[in-house]
């Protein structure tokens, strides 16, 4: 059963009279839901339905509507390689397909162990870097092969 | 010509100190709010239609004209901050809010002020942790020194202002679309009109701008409306920051006066091409803005009206240089994949016509097309312009057409040669 923390029920109620609207609370609600769980699960669409007495059908349309949000579990290190026009220029989609051969993992899929998913992106606005991936929450530039898999290896993938 | 640069708004980049609230006012920061504060609104709005200024997000609408559409009663309204910035190529807002959260901050202060609102929001792209880290940080500092709040400088001014993140979608960095965004609603944007100034957020009356107008303003107010004139051109008045990305030696952002040879901003600031290449064409205004040969390239100016006048724009203004080692028909798939993500789905000629233009240049990127699907490009094209709620659905198709026109004969080439891969498909 999913249960939202203490820290964060408070937090979601903080965010319910933040706003002139209560709906504007439904973006940062999910994000917490995420930061705690690595991803939004059903269950705590119902959860978060209850508490901020907002319809599950409107939570699911934000939380589906936003690419930032994971409807599946993402590993422990989750590297979204941007493959948009710069970086695509500057091997963007041959880092992507490195990394996903490197850790053996298929776009967009955890690995089996949990430890990484590799995503493809679109433009990050950090294009002047090429190529570049955005790794949780923090970028990492100018990227060849090698060096985006030891930097992953590194933070423990 | 080697332009001067970073003459505005990115003088102070470069010092650390510049981001926090101390070291900002060092740099004269807020001195221009106090002179602001004393001054009529209607002057400031007057300032701000005199200068010139043109909205520096993508649609190059004058700022003081669009002000001036509020209504005139004491009515709530409320000033958004356009910080979304997902046009494909630009990292200019990011690395302003990085660098110089208050010099945004201030900018705002005195265009709510000038506009008589009470509360504003900075709405940042989900992605751009850092700038929501600094920036929030940024607010929390001019809290506590009294620059936002109740009775701002012992002014009477009263004013309110927040962040809000959104969550990856490139559709609200559309006005309409940030504004369903903040109210707690799928990004779609809305009908036009009624338009925001008269009926935008909450229904209230709502002014969004981007991040490097709000900025602009501050300089407008501080130095004057003439001598903000000085910089640019007649009718493109100003600085402007572009990000330069794709294959030059130097990419980065750069502020320098509008009406800047494009050659010079490339070949003279950006360090030109790496050894060996020939520039092949350049996106001057973001992915949404049709491509330029290398020949018009050479010629353009960066300004509003030489880009219109070829049929591109200005944008956003991400300057994206292509050399001749890329192939357009796989640029093209790309950056259409990118249109038919990021369409909001509503309207259908917008759904269903990126859908079919994505699929279409994939099948012609990897050589199972024929020539006569060129014709079909542009024909869908033709079909997606000027029936929908944004501008999105306009974008992706101007974006195409000039790619397969301009490049036609390299595409038949590509065709004629058979199936091949290219790059890697897109995207999964
Ligand atoms: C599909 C689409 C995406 C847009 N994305 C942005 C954006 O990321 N940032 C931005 O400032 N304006 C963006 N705009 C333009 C806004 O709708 C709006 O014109 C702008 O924020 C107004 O501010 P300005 O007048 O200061 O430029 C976008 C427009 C469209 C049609
Ligand atoms: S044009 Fe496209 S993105 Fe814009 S509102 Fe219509 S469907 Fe949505
Ligand atoms: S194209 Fe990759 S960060 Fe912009």
């Amino acid at each position: 059963m999913f249960k939202l923390s203490k820290e964060s029920e408070d937090f979601v109620k903080k965010e319910l009279s933040r706003y002139e609207a209560k709906y504007s609370a439904i973006i940062p609600s999910l994000f917490r839901v995420q930061k705690d769980h690595g991803w939004v699960p059903p269950e705590a669409v119902s959860v978060l339905a209850k508490l901020m007495e907002i319809p599950e059908a409107h939570i699911n349309e934000v939380l589906y509507f936003y690419t930032m949000f994971n409807k599946r579990p993402v590993g422990k290190i989750h590297a979204q390689v941007c493959c948009n026009i710069s970086c695509a220029m500057n091997g963007g989609r041959e880092l992507a397909d490195a990394l996903c051969k490197s850790f053996n993992v298929q776009d967009g899929v955890m690995s089996a162990d949990g430890k990484i998913t590799v995503s493809r992106v679109e433009c990050l606005g950090s294009c002047d870097t090429a190529p570049m991936m955005q790794v949780n929450d923090r970028y990492i530039e100018n990227l060849t092969p090698e060096l985006a898999v030891r930097k992953l290896k590194e933070m423990g993938a | 010509m080697p332009s001067q640069q970073s003459l505005l708004l990115s003088e102070h980049y470069g010092k650390p100190d510049f981001a926090k609230l101390e070291g900002y006012k060092k740099h004269g920061g807020y001195a221009v709010l106090a002179k602001a504060l004393k001054m009529e609104p209607k002057a400031i709005i007057d300032e701000v239609k005199s200068s010139g200024l043109r909205g520096r997000g993508g649609a190059g609408f004058p700022t003081g004209m669009k002000w001036s559409f509020l209504p005139a009663n004491g009515e709530p309204r409320y000033l958004l901050c356009n910080a979304d910035e997902g046009e494909p190529g630009t990292f200019k807002d990011r690395l302003m809010m990085e660098r110089a959260p208050h010099q945004l901050i201030e900018g705002m202060i005195i265009s709510a002020f000038a506009i008589g609102c009470k509360k504003s929001y900075i709405y940042i792209r989900g992605e751009y942790d850092f700038a929501k880290e600094v920036v929030a940080g940024a607010i929390v500092e001019a809290y506590k020194a009294g620059l936002l709040g109740k009775n701002i400088l012992g002014s009477g001014f009263d004013h309110d202002m927040d962040v809000y993140s959104g969550a990856g979608a490139y559709i609200c960095g559309e006005e309409t679309g940030m504004i369903s965004s903040l109210e707690g609603l799928k990004g779609q944007p809305k009908l036009k009109p009624p338009f925001p100034a008269v009926q935008g957020y909450l229904r209230k009356p709502t002014i969004v701008n981007n991040v490097e107008t709000l900025a602009a303003v501050k300089y407008i107010i501080r130095d004057g409306a003439p001598a903000y004139k000085k910089y640019g051109t007649e009718k493109s008045p100003g600085t402007k920051l572009f990000s330069v990305s794709g294959n030059v030696v130097k990419p980065g952002n750069y502020e320098v006066v509008l009406g800047m040879p494009l050659k010079d901003l490339i070949f003279d600031l950006c360090g030109g091409l790496k050894p060996g290449r020939k520039l092949k064409a350049v996106i001057p205004g973001g992915s949404s803005a049709p491509v330029l040969t290398a020949e018009e390239a050479m010629k353009a100016t960066m300004d509003y009206e030489c880009l219109a006048q070829m049929g591109s724009m200005l944008g956003s203004g991400a300057i994206i240089v292509i050399d001749d080692s890329n192939s357009m028909v796989d640029l093209l798939q790309v950056i259409m994949h990118f249109y038919h993500h990021e369409s909001c789905g509503q309207c259908t000629p917008c759904r269903e016509g990126t859908g079919w233009l994505s699929k279409i240049l994939h099948d012609i990127a990897s050589g199972h097309a024929e020539v006569k699907d060129i014709d079909l490009v542009k024909k869908i094209s033709e079909q997606m312009m000027g029936k929908t709620i944004c501008a999105l659905s306009d974008a992706a198709a101007m974006a195409a057409i000039s790619f397969v026109t301009k490049f036609r004969s390299e595409f038949e080439q590509h065709l004629q040669a058979g199936k091949r891969t290219l790059g890697s498909s897109a995207h999964a």
